[in-house]
């Protein structure tokens, strides 16, 4: 147990004495977390849109009045027929159409509803969601204006229409993908690369003529990383919570303890890359390419698995990351406990137990 | 036996680094392995402390048979690999605190093993080992090897790279670590150390040319040595090496060493000789053989 104390404290030396790998330890995630988060910000200010109004009576004008007098929109043109709204799109400055039907106000009084269409410009789904939810905003307000002193409610039904990127995804889809990527990234790519440099250095060498067992070895190197990751989760958590105002809607102890096992199996992972690669470079390469990529690209995180073609999809379940990022997607957005999730966690625990038993098999005991 | 290597061969892909070697060395002895780069030393010093596996032969150390009992011996030897191999990052200090710790034991406890060397790099001992210079790093090196007390010592050219004045320091310490019961191996290339060891062997081309004290190699060489020198030393050479009666001709220093082949030589057809090639200031004498004229002479 001293030995094993020993060695960790060695480890700790020479994260901190590292300022290149301890930038990335600490500064990656935050640079990243902020980076998704601006960019795919849920503000938005003076979004042009469009006015297709069939009906041009008291009531319509008043709706838009009260949608061009907001902050959020600015009326950039009216246009006369149906065939006009995919030109408009086209061009690509109007970023929503709003398509009142005819007779509006006539079946508003006689029929207490009425419907208002919200065609927005899905390429940019972040956008085109939140000007929907904008513009529904507005017309609950004024419909609560309208009912205030009749006993019947009057109803605007508003129809909203995403065109060209009908699944949408959720604005907060981007903190359980960051997360993923910052974990996996950190875990596998800081362990592999401390491993090789222990070989490209010389110093495996003295550390196998010694009585340290392999085991001991590789949980030494993988246990600082661990505690680490663990602080960047939170980092993250924190962050997502108290900047993005994200409500993360299940338990926190759950997602601790999913994010751990993530963690080990992403650790387990580097040992793996270490065992295959002799330079400090080519175990970063390996990291990159065959394990931030395959995150990035097929565990679901920008693009939808169930849009991919079947052997991608086929080929995503192998990634820990696909997995990790349904979990957390429904611990944090969906508020869902572990009877939602246990299949899943199930898998990730089988891949970890794995990757860790193949890694202890492929550490050599010697040079060869 | 401290170390017994019988019939060991090692071949890597294409290369035969090792060609079926045998030696024994006794406990407490410093056992020499002299030969030049590539050689195969550090192939053999691998196998011993069990990094590598050998594709013929059987050796043991400190009687635990590398193969099969290698977590014993790892328990039971220091081994400096040639390369510096500590933590660059860490100080003096916390390298050494580093193997103490790994090996199960503290510095204060075996600190009487390791004082000696380590009062000369104790003033350093904040100092990360990447900053210090070649001789020191070797010191720091040696402590890391000794802080276990290990019964047998590897040395894979220890004094490679490090200044004279240091090399000479370094061969001390060994003679005093001799005197605690360490059985050390050490290699070399320079063959001016091999004289300090007990015994050495000779060894090329993964092969062990002789295996005896300094002395007694030195005793068994076959021919009279003369040192040969003049006023143009380039000329000299050439000039010898073209007489149709050399046997060996080596520069040394200052000198050439020379030996004839005919058994009745006499130097003074040898100055005519060289005079004839306009060579001025010729002076030849006897002179003793040296290992490295041996090792010329078994080489050949």
């Amino acid at each position: 147990m001293k030995r094993f104390i020993g060695f960790i404290k060695k480890e700790f030396y020479h994260i901190f004495r590292d300022r290149r790998s301890l930038f990335i330890l600490f500064g990656m995630p935050i640079a990243q977390i902020m980076l998704f988060g601006f960019a795919i910000t849920n503000e938005i200010n003076n979004v042009d849109i469009a006015v297709l109004d069939h009906s041009k009576d008291a009531i319509t004008e008043e709706i838009i009045n009260k949608i061009s007098a907001s902050k959020y929109f600015s009326i950039h043109q009216f246009i006369e027929k149906e065939r006009a709204i995919e030109a408009v799109f086209k061009k690509g400055k109007i970023k929503a159409v709003l398509n009142f039907e005819k007779e509006f106000s006539k079946n508003l009084v006689k029929e207490h509803k009425a419907t208002i269409q919200i065609i927005t410009d899905a390429t940019d789904p972040n956008t085109a969601n939140t000007i929907s939810n904008y513009v529904n905003a507005i017309l609950i307000q004024y419909q609560q204006e309208l009912n205030k002193d009749i006993t019947i409610e009057y109803q605007i039904v508003p129809q909203t229409r995403m065109v060209y990127n009908p699944e949408l995804k959720s604005v907060y889809m981007f903190v359980p993908g960051v997360m993923t990527i910052i974990l996996m990234l950190v875990s596998a790519m800081m362990t592999s690369i401390s491993i090789t440099r222990e070989k490209e250095l010389g110093t495996m060498e003295i550390l196998l003529v010694s009585p340290l067992k392999p085991i001991q070895v590789i949980v030494g190197k993988v246990f600082p990383y661990i505690f680490l990751s663990v602080i960047n989760a939170i980092v993250i958590v924190l962050l997502s919570i108290f900047i993005f105002k994200m409500p993360v809607q299940g338990s926190l102890f759950l997602l601790a303890i999913e994010s751990v096992l993530f963690i080990i199996s992403a650790l387990a992972l580097g040992i793996l890359i270490s065992t295959i690669s002799t330079t400090q470079q080519t175990a970063m390469m390996i990291s990159l390419m065959g394990l931030m990529l395959p995150v990035i690209l097929l565990s679901g995180f920008i693009f939808p698995i169930s849009s991919m073609p079947l052997p991608l999809q086929i080929i995503s379940n192998i990634i820990p990351a696909k997995w990790f990022i349904i979990i957390i997607k429904g611990i944090m957005l969906k508020g869902v406990g572990l009877q939602f999730i246990w299949k899943e966690t199930l898998i990730l625990l089988a891949m970890t137990v794995f990757f860790i038993v193949l890694s202890v098999k492929k550490y050599k005991i010697r040079l060869e | 036996m401290s170390i017994s290597v019988s019939n060991i061969s090692k071949s890597y892909k294409n290369v035969t680094a090792l060609q079926d070697i045998s030696f024994n060395v006794k406990a407490g002895e410093l056992f020499g392995l002299i030969g030049p780069d590539g050689a195969g030393k550090t192939t053999l010093f691998r196998i011993l402390t069990t990094l590598l596996i050998a594709n013929k032969g059987i050796a043991t150390v400190a009687g635990f048979d590398v193969v099969s009992e290698y977590k014993k011996i790892r328990n039971n030897v220091g081994y400096m690999p040639g390369k510096f191999s500590l933590y660059q990052d860490l100080t003096v200090e916390e390298n050494l605190e580093f193997f103490a710790t790994i090996f199960g034991t503290t510095i204060e406890e075996n600190y009487d093993l390791i004082r000696d060397i380590y009062v000369q790099i104790e003033p350093f001992k904040d100092r990360r080992a990447g900053k210090l210079s070649g001789g020191m790093k070797q010191k720091l090196a040696l402590c890391c090897a000794l802080i276990h007390k290990p019964k047998v010592l590897f040395l894979d050219e220890p004094t490679t790279g490090v200044d004279p004045v240091s090399r000479k320091e370094f061969w001390e310490m060994l003679k005093r670590l001799q005197q605690k019961d360490i059985t050390i191996l050490v290699s070399t290339p320079y063959m001016d150390e091999a004289a300090l060891c007990d015994r050495i062997a000779l060894i090329q081309d993964g092969k062990i040319l002789q295996i005896d004290t300094p002395q007694a190699i030195v005793k068994h060489y076959p021919k009279q040595i003369y040192n040969v020198s003049a006023n143009d030393t380039y000329q000299l050479l050439k000039s010898l090496n073209a007489y149709s009666y050399n046997h060996s001709v080596y520069p040394f220093g200052e000198f050439v060493h020379y030996t004839d082949s005919r058994a009745n030589f006499n130097p003074k057809d040898l100055i005519a000789y060289l005079e004839s090639k306009k060579l001025s200031n010729i002076e030849i004498y006897k002179t003793e053989p040296t290992i490295e004229d041996t090792f010329m002479e078994l080489a050949k």
